[in-house]
């Protein structure tokens, strides 16, 4: 009986104890973003707004995060920023709505196209939903090139509000919305529903003979990995301006899960990790500019071979090298 | 008419050598190959600089970039994805290092022949006239070149003895191990048999639409909707959806602007994969 009970309150004490830390790292992120960056790179507005630009990265990697919690590798994240991003800009230009109106239509456009689609092609697994979703980025791309007939697809001069006219304030709101993401994909990453994405990743059928509604936890993991998409994809589009059919390609959709695998795809904290890291090394190996491209395929690869796990397990490689386990 | 149907036969002819090349790197190494677009680019340039830089022979051009794309593929499967699938957690890792494979040698090719599109003039002279329809003397000779490829590959994987434990080695590879094959040896094989039939499409292609660094995502996403149509892993599905996407593309472009007969075949993929899931010959979830 005793014995019962310690097995039962294990998994309450990893999970007390996750929580702490979790915490802990969410008010570190917290310090990173409001305190370090601001004070490191106050007045560069160069630095700020690559700052900016990982911190949205982040934001759209988490939601492909969401994704990889049910086991599909989703490579359509650039079709919904795509879809979010042309929405902003619509609304913006056309109908001249105001932009903090414009974003949660995004969110809500992206999402329910999420939604409609998801809804079928979630049936697919293993690399036929990665093959498909890769298809949808192209598909989406292609739509747009030929819907919109004015310069080449793409919508110019999309106004920015006078709150986020400068660097730091365009910063300050992308930290705020990368850290309100973290937050928020972290609390479902441990809440019940958490558990259940987990268990559908390890094997679907068993999740559904214990009664687990799979269609619709999936469609759930997906809608919620599609609005953060489309909200991405309107933020880059008040960021820049403009966007174009081409401001989200297979690549880009590509680039959004290495982010979230470089950093570990166990760690919430991966996307951001991963995104940050890349974003930034891309940045230091301008320098070196002829090979940039060339070191930074070399560096992916290496980070592959010997950290399968990603970057946030490097603690755990050391720590296990440390007690002689290997 | 006749048009469609001439182009949608050699398209479908270069298609399969892309699609089987795909097919035997998925079937053995259970590995969808990123960087199979890149490995077709790889082949078409080291053409362009044997025979229009260095000047030797189209056929010498064509020996050295089968070779040496197959070489890189054997290097693949040793140096990265054995190592990597004899430790990986997840299955995604496989994937994701294909991924940054394909990265890493689209910019290896970019620095190495630069952005430019590249294109050599055409092996024979001359154009064909069958009915209405205009047929060009050296895309025949690249339609018959892929046909006789595809035959060979076909009688090599279904009667010679390599070719039967790659096969025994896609069904089952703890079974085929017991019966004595070498599994590492035929997968470093298998790998590299694929990549260079993706080497060898790109050298007969860049005598017709030219090659250019940046080609690879573009090949590698219609590999990926011809092993849709037919089936992941089956050889006979992955020619089925080459001759559906050959004419698929032929018809469209006959038919429609530009970019719309794209638009057109993903949305027709999409829906046809709601009806039926694993491709017309796949097995469920193979």
């Amino acid at each position: 009986m005793a014995r019962h009970l310690a097995a039962a309150s294990a998994p309450e004490l990893a999970r007390a104890f996750d929580s702490r830390r979790g915490a802990f790292a969410l008010l570190l992120l917290a310090l990173l973003l409001y305190g370090l960056v601001p004070a490191v790179f106050a007045g560069r507005a160069y630095w700020l707004n690559v700052m900016t630009n990982a911190a949205l990265l982040s934001f759209a990697s988490l939601g492909v995060w969401v994704t990889f919690a049910i086991g599909r590798v989703n490579i359509g994240q650039g079709a919904f920023a795509l879809i979010g991003g042309y929405t902003t800009a619509l609304l913006a230009t056309v109908l001249h709505w105001p932009f903090w109106l414009c974003l949660p239509v995004s969110a809500v456009v992206a999402g329910g196209v999420g939604f409609l689609i998801g809804w079928p092609l979630l049936r697919l697994r293993g690399i036929y939903f990665a093959m498909v979703t890769l298809s949808l980025t192209e598909a989406t791309r292609l739509f747009f090139l030929n819907t919109i007939r004015d310069n080449g697809g793409g919508v110019l001069n999309i106004p920015r509000p006078p709150e986020l006219a400068t660097p730091l304030a365009f910063y300050l709101f992308a930290a705020t919305l990368l850290l309100l993401g973290c937050a928020g994909v972290w609390r479902l990453a441990n809440s019940r529903i958490g558990w259940v994405f987990r268990s559908m990743r390890e094997n679907e059928e068993l999740a559904m003979s214990i009664g687990i509604d799979i269609t619709r936890y999936r469609i759930l993991a997906f809608v919620i990995c599609s609005a953060m998409g489309g909200v991405t994809g309107g933020c880059f589009a008040l960021l820049q301006q403009n966007i174009y059919p081409a401001t989200y390609t297979i690549a880009d959709s590509i680039n959004f899960l290495l982010y979230c695998f470089l950093g570990g795809l166990e760690f919430v904290l991966g996307p951001i990790v991963g995104a940050f890291g890349l974003v930034l090394t891309f940045e230091l190996l301008r320098s070196i500019q002829e090979f940039q491209a060339l070191l930074y395929g070399v560096l992916m690869i290496v980070v592959m071979l010997f950290l399968p796990n990603g970057l946030l397990s490097l603690g755990a490689v050391l720590r296990r090298g440390r007690g002689g386990g290997r | 008419m006749e048009q469609v149907i001439i182009n949608g036969a050699i398209l479908s002819a270069n298609y399969a050598l892309i699609a089987l090349g795909i097919t035997l790197i998925f079937g053995i190494m259970n590995v969808l190959n990123f960087a199979h677009g890149q490995l077709f680019m790889i082949g078409g340039l080291v053409v362009y600089w044997i025979s229009a830089v260095v000047g030797l022979p189209y056929g010498v051009g064509v020996a050295a970039a089968t070779l040496s794309v197959g070489l890189i593929g054997m290097a693949m499967e040793r140096g990265l994805f054995a190592r990597v699938m004899a430790e990986a957690g997840r299955e995604e890792n496989a994937m994701l290092l294909a991924v940054g494979t394909a990265f890493l040698l689209e910019n290896a090719a970019l620095y190495l022949f630069g952005e430019k599109q590249r294109g050599i003039p055409p092996m024979v002279q001359g154009v064909y006239r069958l009915g209405a329809a205009f047929l060009p003397a050296n895309r025949l000779v690249v339609f018959l070149i892929s046909v006789a490829l595809v035959i060979a590959v076909l009688v090599f994987v279904h009667f010679t003895r390599t070719g039967r434990a790659m096969r025994a080695l896609a069904q089952d590879r703890t079974a085929t191990t017991l019966m004595g094959v070498d599994a590492g040896r035929i997968s470093m094989l298998g790998f590299g048999l694929g990549a260079a039939l993706a080497g060898i499409a790109g050298a007969l292609l860049i005598s017709v639409t030219g090659v250019n660094a940046g080609v690879g995502a573009a090949i590698s996403t219609k590999a990926f909707i011809m092993i849709m149509i037919g089936g992941a892993g089956v050889i006979g599905g992955a020619l089925l959806g080459a001759l559906a996407l050959g004419f698929a593309e032929a018809v469209g472009y006959a038919l429609f602007p530009g970019s719309v007969t794209y638009l057109i075949i993903f949305v027709a993929l999409i829906v046809f994969l709601l009806v039926r899931p694993q491709g017309i010959m796949g097995r469920p979830w193979g």
